[in-house]
């Protein structure tokens, strides 16, 4: 008899890991990484391999020598981080601010919190905000897409950069929009300056509906998000489209759909509840836009995501699944 | 017909119904069985035999031993070698009437013979008394005396009997075999339940992974007649066979935290417990039988059986006619892979409730290494009773037995829905098990200290 197994119930397991559902995010970010090679050129895969390696050898060595506990070491995690760090960051970032992106998002974000399922704010946007705070030059100088083909590449503002300025000097959206010819069609399938997640709506939207189908993530955040940016955006947009710019703009320009898709819906650092994720989304959406309309810098999503990151335990507290058989 | 199931949670485990072809064979008798006195839940019933004694098939050999208990018989005829304790599937200690098998001689008064008595008496309390008297304890898994749940408290009225025929368990196929190869004991046992009961409306729920069974029992139904008795078929969900989510599905109501399913106007009982009523009532015929099935992922086809099998029988017994433990098994486990209990001792025998010899593969069955957490949320969305099994197991881990009732762990049905779900491998349910049972003793302790104080005033 002892060669038996004996423990409790259940006695089967789901053919589900936290590796096969990292592995599911990365698969899903893979079409907009080849979006962004392919209108960046190499520089863009630089970013992205500077990033990565950076993210799981610091999260190796941090969990080996300074945790000592190899077990808090997870490498599809880490590299989801570096991948989504890299796609934040525009493809003339030089490789030693990326390498220090890396330190802040895997040494601050994460891993002094504890670890994989142990942080507060989203390891790859910390990563990103630091760096925006602390290399403004060249967090906000983007290339305008030349390719691999080696077109020549012309640096400028990603749109909602040169709306800010514009709208600043005095213009109104319509006439920086014409001015710079943007229209919704490069907006979705690539052809605007921007970071490396930031170029090709359809083909986040490609990696989102991936994990959706796979069962990966709910939709209740990234939806709530969009319906709350639409539903504002288009208010102050129906009061004064001089000043404002239109709800399809805010949605398809930016960090909006990389940070509604892929980094809003980071298991750690959203609400566990579908109720929470809606308040979650609501928040992030409302924020993201008062910063754009309203503040100095032209891009809110990172912000919001981080501030309602701090609000999740609070969300948490008062946010529960319904129970069976009681009210 | 639209299908529908459960309200909250539950998993989609594959169902792995290999022995679904296996007709149901009688077992061979042993030299010895050995009978539990332990079969039920509630308090162990009583010998009324002492070493030496003759006794027939379908003899008393034990009384209940308690208002929540229930009589046992012989399953064999023979001589008593022995009442002593021995050792359960867990390595407990429990008492057991050691029987000598003598040829196969049954009691005075069992109708033995294959006609259906669909005629079903009048007298409630002549049913009742049958059911008591022979022993028969609900056989989805709980071993509830049926007697007792066939009478409600005064006050409480039932308006459906819901028959469960889910087998939301995956491998297992006795209840399946059972409505293919005896739909209409089936249906003959539900009327005499319904009768009981103040002939409240009857549904008998069944999974869509089943559609020769739902053909079979709505046969039965349509050819017997009696009125207000429906089949119902289940969307594929676990845990659809827990009692308090086949009522959500079936009757759309929740049952109170605490509370029992005749609150909400529901009796639930399993279709083989029907066959059991069936033939306590029409044939005066002790529960000393019960279908199980031989199955796993290591075993073949060919070798997977589904057994009739009389009450006392060593596992290893079973295992041995079924052709030997297989190669490959890793685990082996009395009833499914998600809610059974792990052999921990082959010699150990079957009762009641035994529903299946289940092989597992190390492959399937090995536990992973606990990791961190990822807060994904998967155990929450898992489970039917829509807990918080994430929250349970931090909670569990210190210690807080105030948050873990005010966070209802007490509501826990032990599914593993969570457990079967965590990308971490976290030994959640584990965890929760064992706080549990510390906070149904607080709230035990409470009531009982509340209802003192009340007596003192």
């Amino acid at each position: 008899m002892d060669k038996y197994l004996v423990s409790p119930n259940p006695h089967v397991h789901a053919d589900v890991s936290s590796d096969s559902l990292m592995r599911d995010v990365i698969i899903a970010l893979l079409p907009a990484i080849v979006v962004s090679v392919v209108f960046y050129g190499w520089s863009a895969l630089l970013v992205l391999a500077v990033s990565a390696l950076s993210c799981v050898l610091l999260e190796y060595a941090i969990a080996r020598w300074m945790m000592k506990d190899l077990r808090l070491f997870s490498g599809s995690s880490a590299l989801v981080t570096g991948l989504l760090l890299a796609m934040n960051l525009p493809s003339t970032t030089p490789w030693w601010v990326v390498f220090i992106g890396a330190v802040v998002a895997i040494g601050v974000a994460k891993m002094s919190f504890g670890g994989l399922g142990q942080n507060v704010f989203n390891p790859a946007i910390t990563g990103r905000v630091f760096l925006l705070v602390s290399f403004p030059t060249y967090m906000t100088h983007w290339e305008i897409p030349g390719g691999v083909w080696g077109a020549d590449a012309v640096t400028g503002a990603t749109p909602l950069g040169a709306i800010k300025e514009g709208l600043m000097q005095g213009g109104t959206v319509q006439g920086i929009m014409s001015e710079h010819g943007y229209s919704y069609g490069q907006m979705l399938f690539a052809n605007l300056g921007g970071s490396a997640g930031e170029i090709s709506a359809i083909a986040l939207l490609i990696g989102f509906v991936y994990l959706l189908v796979r069962r990966v993530i709910k939709p209740h955040i990234t939806l709530s998000i969009w319906a709350t940016v639409f539903v504002f955006a288009g208010i102050m947009w129906l009061i004064n489209p001089a000043r404002f710019t239109d709800p399809v703009f805010n949605l398809l320009t930016g960090g909006m759909i990389l940070g509604s898709c892929f980094m809003a819906t980071d298991y750690v650092t959203s609400p566990m509840s579908d109720k929470g994720g809606i308040i979650f989304g609501i928040g992030i959406g409302l924020i993201a836009m008062l910063i754009r309309y309203f503040g100095a810098y032209p891009e809110g999503v990172s912000f919001a995501i981080l501030i309602m990151n701090a609000a999740v335990p609070l969300i948490n507290r008062f946010c529960h699944q319904k129970k069976y058989g009681r009210a | 017909m639209a299908k529908t199931t459960f309200r909250i949670g539950g998993v989609h485990p594959d169902d792995a119904k290999v022995s679904r072809g296996c007709a149901i064979e009688v077992l061979p008798l042993p030299q010895t069985v050995y009978v539990s006195m332990a079969q039920h839940l509630g308090a162990p019933a009583k010998p009324v035999v002492a070493v030496g004694d003759s006794v027939k098939a379908g003899q008393l050999i034990a009384e209940a031993g308690g208002f929540i208990s229930a009589n046992v018989h012989s399953p064999v005829s023979g001589k008593v070698k022995s009442v002593a304790p021995r050792k359960d599937i867990a390595g407990n200690n429990v008492m057991h009437v050691e029987i000598t098998v003598e040829g196969d001689e049954w009691a005075e008064g069992i109708d033995l013979s294959d006609t259906l008595v669909k005629e079903i008496p009048e007298d409630r309390a002549f049913i009742l008394d049958r059911i008591k008297a022979n022993g028969v304890v609900g056989l989805g898994g709980a071993t509830f005396p049926t007697h007792v749940k066939l009478n409600p408290a005064p006050g409480s009225v039932a308006e459906c009997l819901i028959i469960n025929g889910a087998e939301c368990e995956p491998y297992l196929t006795s209840d399946f075999r059972i409505m293919l190869e005896r739909p209409e004991e089936i249906v003959v046992g539900a009327a005499i339940m319904q009768k009981v009961l103040g002939g409240c409306r009857c549904v008998i729920g069944i999974e869509e992974n089943k559609p020769e069974a739902i053909e079979s029992m709505s046969k039965a139904v349509a050819g017997l007649g009696y009125k207000g008795i429906e089949v119902l078929v289940l969307k594929k969900k676990y845990p659809q066979g827990g009692e308090k989510q086949l009522i959500d599905a079936v009757m759309r109501r929740q049952v109170k935290s605490g509370g029992l399913p005749i609150s909400v106007g529901a009796v639930v009982q399993n279709v083989a417990t029907s066959i059991a009523v069936y033939e306590a009532v029409q044939k005066n015929k002790p529960l000393v039988t019960n279908v199980l099935t031989v199955t796993g992922d290591c075993l073949p086809v060919e070798k997977q059986h589904n057994y009739l099998f009389r009450i006392g029988m060593p596992l290893s017994y079973i295992a041995a006619y079924a052709g030997g433990v297989p190669e490959g098994a890793a685990k082996i486990i009395s009833g499914g892979p998600m809610m059974g209990r792990a052999v921990a001792n082959m010699d150990a025998c079957t009762v009641k409730g035994s529903s299946s010899l289940l092989y597992l593969s190390e492959g399937s069955t090995k536990r992973n290494a606990p990791a961190n957490c990822i807060r994904c949320g998967r155990c929450a969305d898992a489970c039917p009773m829509g807990l918080e099994p994430f929250l349970l197991y931090k909670l569990a881990r210190v210690g807080d037995m105030e948050q873990l009732e005010a966070n209802a762990v007490q509501d826990c049905i032990s599914c593993g829905c969570c457990q079967y779900s965590c990308p971490a491998f976290l030994p959640l349910l584990d965890q929760i098990n064992i706080v549990k049972g510390q906070v149904l003793g607080i709230l035990k302790a409470r009531a009982a200290a509340a209802k003192a104080a009340a007596a003192k005033q």
